[in-house]
């Protein structure tokens, strides 16, 4: 069928194009000229997607609060992202002079080498991964731990007291919510079992009648996916977690000192890191790249993957829109007490419908346990001293 | 319950995103240059001077006394007295001033010289493109470029300027009733006195 082998073909348009490239060379080059191939389109597309959020993301703010956003450069402002490039890069890179130089200059290139490298095991559609790695969940939070070493790197060398509490907050925030990050993916490799993301959407894309078997149509999904969605939040330091670089009280947090390009080198790995994290929720919850409908399936892969993550990046743009940020103490709090022990618990009923087996039973067990201890831990904790308005004792 | 909050707040943004491109009366800013808030007659920018009828130099209320630049808590006014005097508006003589420069870049726009004038020559404007290339030369203002006329000052602030008239036409009545008496009185005097009508006791 004629029609079939065309959708086929563009499902795996970027790979025959690769394959085409490459076969001009040697043979003995042409896996590791693959590879750079590869890395290429990705250190170009992300940067790309990154600018056209910027602008989408500040008219989506406006458009959020009844303001028209930037509409000035090019048709619809969608050329702002070029003026703000051509500014960064103008502007006098300053280096304040009890600085530490190299880890200064080091810190920016860290952080967006070390997201950089979390695409590489990403699958961003059928067949379009970098390296299928068998343990490539393992090796994306590696390189996400990275980029707490890059923060911190970059408020303590600054040597200004803004950026190294900025960066004290960051280094506190992200390993609170990185281990809620970690526990709320091992449910999906409990159930997948593999650690290779390609597995993982593998095990997703199938279908029950037109419906898909994504992770998320499940309680111990559903519960996962919103703890490992507020993980992620607090991971890329976004609102309403954006306390590292909270400006109205800390300038610019950690890159209060750096300004032109390295301070644009920031912008650009928080923006992937949002990217990055984004596809891994994507794969590990929302099926990656594997339609929402088993009739929508000719739709080639990758178009799914971008969608599902560009969704999620309205949701988080949407989401700074909506909440003010919280306290040092109120995320402190909300880690510990709450988070986590429902990731914990989580856990737990990943392990209950392993073992219960094919059947009905499973679904209204597993979602009651999860309801009651949400209600609950709502309750007992949420509505404790720690999250009321803040009571001072000498003070009033 | 935990998160209701969250959702309820996250379904305001969404009506506030949607309808934005819908309904204009949603939006809180205008595109600026090409479109404009009217400003508020209370708004008030930098100080001009105000002068009577046509000729600005001629008009000029201002009497070069000297207050306002004492009283300016930047120091951004210089007047230089003139040496001979010119009529006000109820005709007595005055000095002017031969310079009145105020610098726009030093201005705070705190209305004091306003508040201590006595002759009622110095207003705010509401005028707040000011800006210019040349930060030399094009941020001081001299007396020319600071005359205003008194119906500039009436299209601006309409309300303050006719109490500002109505006073000053009060005062040049008052005084034109003094000099009339006093006039009156000299003339009396001059005048053989008057044979005492009635009578007194």
């Amino acid at each position: 069928m004629a029609n079939s082998h065309f959708f086929t073909n563009l499902d795996q348009v970027f790979i025959l194009l690769r394959d085409w490239l490459v076969g001009f060379l040697p043979a003995a080059l042409r896996p590791a000229a693959g590879v750079v191939l590869g890395v290429v389109v990705i250190v170009c597309l992300f940067p790309g997607l990154f600018a056209l959020t910027t602008v989408f993301e500040r008219k989506g703010l406006g458009r959020i609060q009844n303001r028209l956003g930037p509409n000035r450069v090019g048709p619809f402002g969608l050329f702002q992202p070029i003026a703000d490039g051509i500014k960064s890069l103008t502007k006098e890179d300053v280096v304040p002079l009890s600085a530490n130089a190299a880890v200064h200059f080091l810190a920016p290139l860290v952080l967006v080498v070390a997201v950089f490298m979390g695409f590489a095991v990403l699958p961003m559609g059928r067949n379009m991964v970098l390296v299928d790695m068998d343990a490539g969940l393992l090796f994306f939070f590696a390189m996400g731990a990275a980029t707490e070493l890059s923060v911190f790197m970059a408020g303590w060398s600054s040597r200004n007291k803004y950026s190294l509490l900025g960066a004290m907050r960051a280094v506190a925030q992200m390993i609170s919510y990185e281990v809620v990050l970690l526990l709320s993916s091992v449910s999906v490799v409990m159930i997948a079992g593999s650690l290779s993301l390609p597995k993982i959407v593998d095990a997703q894309n199938q279908y029950t009648g037109i419906f898909p078997h994504w992770y998320i149509f499940t309680p111990w999904g559903l519960a996962g996916f919103v703890m490992y969605a507020i993980a992620a939040t607090a991971e890329t330091n976004r609102s309403p977690f954006d306390l590292p670089e909270g400006e109205s009280e800390l300038v610019a947090g950690y890159h209060t000192e750096y300004s032109g390009f390295k301070f644009a080198l920031f912008f650009l790995g928080e923006y992937l890191a949002m990217f990055s994290i984004s596809g891994l929720g994507t794969t590990l919850f929302l099926g990656g790249w594997s339609a929402p409908f088993s009739f929508l399936a000719f739709i080639p892969s990758w178009i799914w993957f971008f969608s599902k993550v560009m969704l999620s990046i309205f949701v988080f743009i949407w989401m700074r829109g909506t909440l003010p940020r919280l306290r040092q103490d109120q995320l402190m709090n909300f880690a510990w007490k709450f988070v986590l022990p429902f990731t914990l618990l989580n856990l737990f009923v990943t392990a209950l419908w392993r073992f219960m087996g094919e059947g009905w039973l499973r679904w209204p067990v597993c979602s009651a346990i999860l309801i009651v201890a949400y209600v609950l831990m709502g309750r007992a904790e949420m509505r404790s001293d720690h999250f009321g308005p803040r009571r001072y004792r000498y003070a009033e | 319950m935990l998160g209701e909050g969250i959702l309820k707040g996250m379904a305001e943004t969404a009506k506030n995103f949607f309808l934005s491109y819908v309904s204009k009366e949603r939006m809180t800013t205008v595109e600026y240059p090409e479109e404009r808030i009217p400003t508020v007659e209370a708004a008030r920018v930098f100080p001009f001077l105000v002068y009577d009828g046509a000729d600005w130099q001629a008009g000029m209320r201002c009497v070069a006394c000297q207050i306002c630049e004492k009283e300016c808590p930047p120091k951004c006014i210089f007047i230089e007295k003139s040496k001979d005097k010119k009529p006000d508006y109820v005709g007595k003589p005055q000095f002017y001033p031969t310079r009145f420069d105020i610098d726009v870049s030093v201005c705070m726009s705190c209305q004091i010289c306003v508040e201590v004038c006595p002759f009622e020559a110095i207003k705010m404007d509401n005028e707040f493109e000011l800006a210019t290339g040349d930060r030399f030369g094009g941020l001081l203002y001299d007396r020319h470029q600071l005359a205003r006329s008194n119906e500039y000052y009436h299209s601006v602030h309409p309300t303050e300027a006719s109490q500002v008239d109505a006073r000053l036409a009060a005062e040049k009545a008052k005084i034109e009733a003094k000099s009339k008496a006093a006039a009156q009185a000299a003339a009396a005097k001059a005048a053989p006195p008057a044979p005492p009508a009635g009578g007194g006791s």
